[in-house]
């Protein structure tokens, strides 16, 4: 019923439609390009191209370090874009040193190395090509205090083994001896505090790879205090698209970003079409509403 | 006595933080740092009134049978059956010496396979509210709505490659208006001086309100009326 | 005698011959002996290995605005450093207690750094610096620096700008707190939510509903939470007095014992202590999507007439307001969280937005000094605007201008009101 008490028209009935309808059309655009394994390319963007590049001009044996600063929640959106860079630096021989700030990260630290470099670059060595430096409590203060002395906080790798064990460990006393430092995470601790804390001081480069909300929080440091950003999903395909590019060997792989790109799109057509829907009823029922009282004159 | 004790060591705490905010001598300089820490301690030890808080609550619905009370036998079960398995560290490789969350332990394996699971499930019911919310809200009523629905309709499509291959024909000096770099615009431009101007508001609200903290102007946090 | 002489001659001869033949063999040694230290044998050959040419030592100081412990070590970069066929590796920081003394490397900086801060000295020790410019062949020394002392300071000179603009902001606060009291009486603008909130609280009580009091997920030592505890008490003393229910789900211990003790002293305010229990406020998780989940659920099944979101939220806020728009409820929401005020938007009947949030407990009180201090802030945002319009205006005209001392004067300006 109306405010009239009378019976609601079809269009006032459909301007009000049950959610669940609008529910399952979402989830029949999300989860059916993935089931179908459709993928989508993304053309890359310049602020993506920029880490691409830095990454690939590294010499080899440069060393990268990666912070894992998300969890579960937002790992559907940040994991292609570890796996991705990871893969890249792996291509460019770089050294590896991988930790996180967040404590969920530890866990998708060690899945990272388990699913895609030890698999795909089976010739790394732990100790000498990557190491897994494990998770450390401190937020922006232990960012602060690996810029001064980075072994007094890592004494050891997340397995408990000393750390001056590792000959890739030698020549690392903080930070500034890092050549490239890549944040994964939109959160608290995160890319901002590694640009406040580290990048900006030390002059180091810095990388961010982030959900897509937090992103646009991050592009006031682009270009002079971030390399690169990579934002959502998207920002991961684009990379993968850069990476395919490069490595034409990469097109015949599962990429994630680029399987989610599909879905992604879909789901953003469907919830457009709701709304020019939404927007064609409510004019319907304007023009009506007008009639009725004008005709009621 | 009950209402000026608070008050006291509300402003003093409040004025020494301030300070040691710019005074980097021994003890100042630490004093942030430390009384994070004291905080974080002083929520642990809270933590207890939490959790028992939690039980309580659960164990009464249980022995009253009030509406709904199974499901509080499945809240306990979890709970109580997480804590055990974190501090007896059932499974643990390592045994009762080793890392809590440890590959193979129970802890581990309820952490990945229900607790990482419920999680992500949780989140991705953004997706579908997302829909829902844009459904409803996205109406031109107005001209503010207007313009409202027209940036989302333009951030949306920029997102997609629907919006470069709508727009690709434009090239030049119309380049600008291709979709997906007017979405960038939208995003870094409008959007942008938006949150910057809101989060100048808030910091200064901030100042403001904390300011009426420490001077024991503002006293509700206390159970108190004001003055 | 001629013999003799003859012989004599002879030897003086071959004396001077051996004394001319050794000179000469021990000059070609310090020869070889220079040689051998720069250069390297390849084969017969000595092939020259040039080191490059060495950074000097710029300003070696006590670091600033620190709690000592530290000193600064600036140099001029070496012409070699991303130049040249002797490219700079790094430069090492060497440091000894005495000009003569052994020097131990404390530090190392990457090629086309021109800083090093050593945070391990110790007051009052006096120590000498120099800098090694290190390529693949080897070091060169810089000069050794004065002696020099770290120690700490009072006061941090690096934030004295931070310190003279926060200090004019609390001024006026204080200014209009005290003016305030006196009488005198400000503008304040309708703030839509907040004038809502009477009457979302009776159209609880009239439907015999509950209300259901979100005061964020963070801990008591965010300020957002402190603010929807203090919005709280307001709401709580027109709850007690109207005898609605109220149901309050945290996530955070702290949040629980100050809720229940605000909520308490609003009953007995009220002249009900014995309408206050304790199972108003309860609970939940810590976790994020636990909680969420859990407050769905209490929204679902009790179906309150009013919700209250206000306090920090993160990406729980659209799917907290999403369901209560889904139950029919009244909803107002107050955060400061940037990234999550549009989903309240999209989702709330009000909103109350960053500073509204801090603004709503003295708004929602009428007292004339907590509305004094709303107007302090003011101040802040007329200095804002001022100095981002000028410092545009000052951009503006020195790009259009090419005017350096334009520019330079306008970079001053921004400096003070950066980050340092």
């Amino acid at each position: 019923m109306n405010g009239n008490g009378e019976q609601k028209s079809l269009v006032e009935r459909l301007q009000f439609i049950d959610r669940r309808i609008i529910f399952l059309f979402i989830a029949v655009a999300v989860v059916l390009p993935l089931l179908f394994g459709a993928t989508l390319k993304e053309e890359t963007t310049p602020i993506v191209q920029e880490l691409f590049d830095f990454i690939e001009h590294l010499p080899p044996d440069s060393r990268v370090l990666l912070s894992f600063d998300y969890g579960p929640t937002t790992a559907p959106e940040i994991q292609p874009m570890a796996d991705a860079i990871v893969r890249h630096c792996a291509e460019r021989d770089t050294r590896l040193y991988m930790m996180a700030i967040w404590a969920t990260g530890h866990n998708l630290t060690g899945s990272t190395i388990e699913e895609t470099l030890k698999p795909e670059f089976p010739g790394y060595v732990y100790g000498e090509d990557y190491i897994n430096l494990g998770y450390k409590a401190g937020n922006q203060g232990l960012i602060r205090l690996l810029f001064d002395d980075f072994k007094r906080m890592y004494s050891t790798d997340a397995n408990g083994t000393a750390i001056d064990e590792f000959p890739m460990m030698q020549q690392i006393k903080n930070l500034k001896n890092f050549d490239l430092i890549v944040s994964f995470g939109g959160g608290f601790p995160g890319i901002k505090e590694w640009v406040l804390y580290a990048g900006d001081p030390g002059n180091i480069p810095v990388g961010g790879g982030c959900t897509a909300v937090s992103a646009p929080l991050l592009y006031p440091y682009y270009p002079n205090q971030l390399v690169g950003i990579l934002g959502g999903a998207k920002g991961a395909a684009e990379y993968e698209n850069a990476l395919i590019t490069k490595y034409p060997a990469y097109g015949k792989k599962w990429m994630g970003g680029m399987s989610l790109m599909m879905s992604q799109a879909v789901s953003h057509v469907v919830i457009m079409l709701f709304i020019l829907f939404g927007n064609a009823l409510y004019f319907i029922l304007r023009a009506q509403r007008k009639l009725e009282t004008g005709g009621g004159e | 006595m009950k209402r000026t004790v608070p008050l006291l060591i509300t402003f003093i705490v409040g004025a020494v933080l301030i300070l040691a905010e710019f005074v980097p001598h021994e003890p100042f300089g630490n004093f942030g740092e430390d009384f994070s820490l004291y905080f974080d301690i002083i929520a642990v030890f809270a933590f207890l009134l939490g959790g028992g808080n939690l039980i309580r609550v659960h164990v009464t619905k249980v022995q009253r049978k009030k509406k709904d009370w199974p499901f509080s036998i499945v809240t306990l079960v979890g709970f109580l059956g997480m804590l055990a398995a974190g501090l007896l560290k059932i499974g643990n490789p390592d045994g009762i010496q080793g890392d809590v969350a440890k590959l193979g332990s129970l802890f581990n394996d309820l952490y990945m396979f229900i607790f990482t699971p419920l999680q992500a499930s949780m989140f991705a019911l953004l997706a579908f509210f997302v829909g829902s919310a844009s459904y409803r809200a996205f109406r031109a009523k107005n001209l503010d709505a207007t313009i409202l629905l027209v940036a989302a309709f333009v951030i949306l499509l920029g997102r997609t490659p629907f919006g470069l291959w709508l727009t690709s024909g434009l090239e030049g000096s119309l380049s600008f208006l291709q979709i997906p770099n007017l979405a960038n615009w939208i995003m870094g431009v409008p959007n942008l001086a938006g949150q910057r101007a809101i989060m100048i508001g808030i910091a200064l609200g901030v100042i403001s309100m904390s300011l009426r903290l420490i001077l024991g102007v503002e006293r509700t946090y206390l159970g108190q009326d004001n003055e | 005698m001629e013999l003799l002489r003859s012989r004599i001659i002879i030897g003086i001869t071959l004396l001077s011959m051996v004394l001319m033949f050794g000179s000469a063999l021990a000059q070609d040694a310090d020869k070889r002996d220079v040689l051998d230290s720069t250069a390297v044998r390849v084969g017969t050959f000595k092939k020259p290995v040039n080191l490059p040419i060495p950074a000097q030592l710029d300003v070696v100081e006590d670091s600033e605005g620190d709690a000592g412990s530290s000193i600064t070590v600036s140099w001029l970069p070496s012409p070699d450093d991303g130049a040249g066929k002797n490219n700079v590796i790094e430069y090492q920081i060497l440091r000894s207690e005495s000009q003569d003394g052994e020097y131990v490397i404390v530090g190392s900086a990457s090629r086309g750094m021109t800083q090093f801060q050593d945070a391990t000295t110790t007051d009052g020790v006096t120590y000498f610096y120099y800098v090694r410019t290190i390529s693949k062949d080897g070091g060169a020394n810089s000069q050794i620096s004065a002696g020099i002392q770290s120690s700490p300071q009072w006061f941090n000179t690096k934030d004295l700008d931070t310190f003279i603009i926060g200090l004019i902001i609390c001024a006026a606060v204080i200014y209009f707190i005290y003016h305030a009291q006196k009488g005198k009486k400000f503008f304040l603008r309708q703030i839509a939510g907040l004038e809502a909130v009477d009457e979302a609280i009776g159209r609880a009580t009239e439907m015999g509903r509950s209300i259901l009091f979100i005061p964020g997920i963070n801990d008591m030592d965010d300020v957002q939470t402190v603010a929807g505890i203090t919005i709280l008490g307001r709401v709580a003393k027109t709850i007690a007095e109207y005898d609605t229910k109220i149901n309050m789900p945290v996530s955070r211990s702290i949040v629980m014992t100050t809720a229940r003790e605000t909520i308490k002293q609003a009953y007995v305010a009220a002249g009900r202590p014995d309408a206050y229990s304790d199972d108003m406020v309860h609970y939940l998780t810590d976790e994020q999507f636990g909680y969420v989940a859990a407050v769905d659920g209490i929204m679902v099944r009790e179906k309150p007439a009013t919700c209250f979101y206000l306090g920090a939220f993160f990406a729980e806020s659209l799917i907290m307001a999403e369901t209560g728009n889904s139950i029919g409820a009244i909803q107002i929401a107050g955060t400061a969280m940037p990234a999550q005020l549009p989903f309240f938007v999209a989702a709330c009947d009000y909103t109350l937005i960053g500073e509204e949030l801090f603004a709503a407990s003295a708004y929602l009180s009428g007292e004339p000094k907590q509305l004094g201090s709303l107007k302090g802030q003011d101040v802040g945002k007329i200095i804002a605007m001022i100095v981002i319009l000028g410092l545009c205006g000052l951009y503006t005209v020195a790009s259009i201008s090419d005017s350096v001392s334009l520019l330079d004067f306008a970079d001053k300006i921004k400096g003070l009101f950066s980050a340092s």
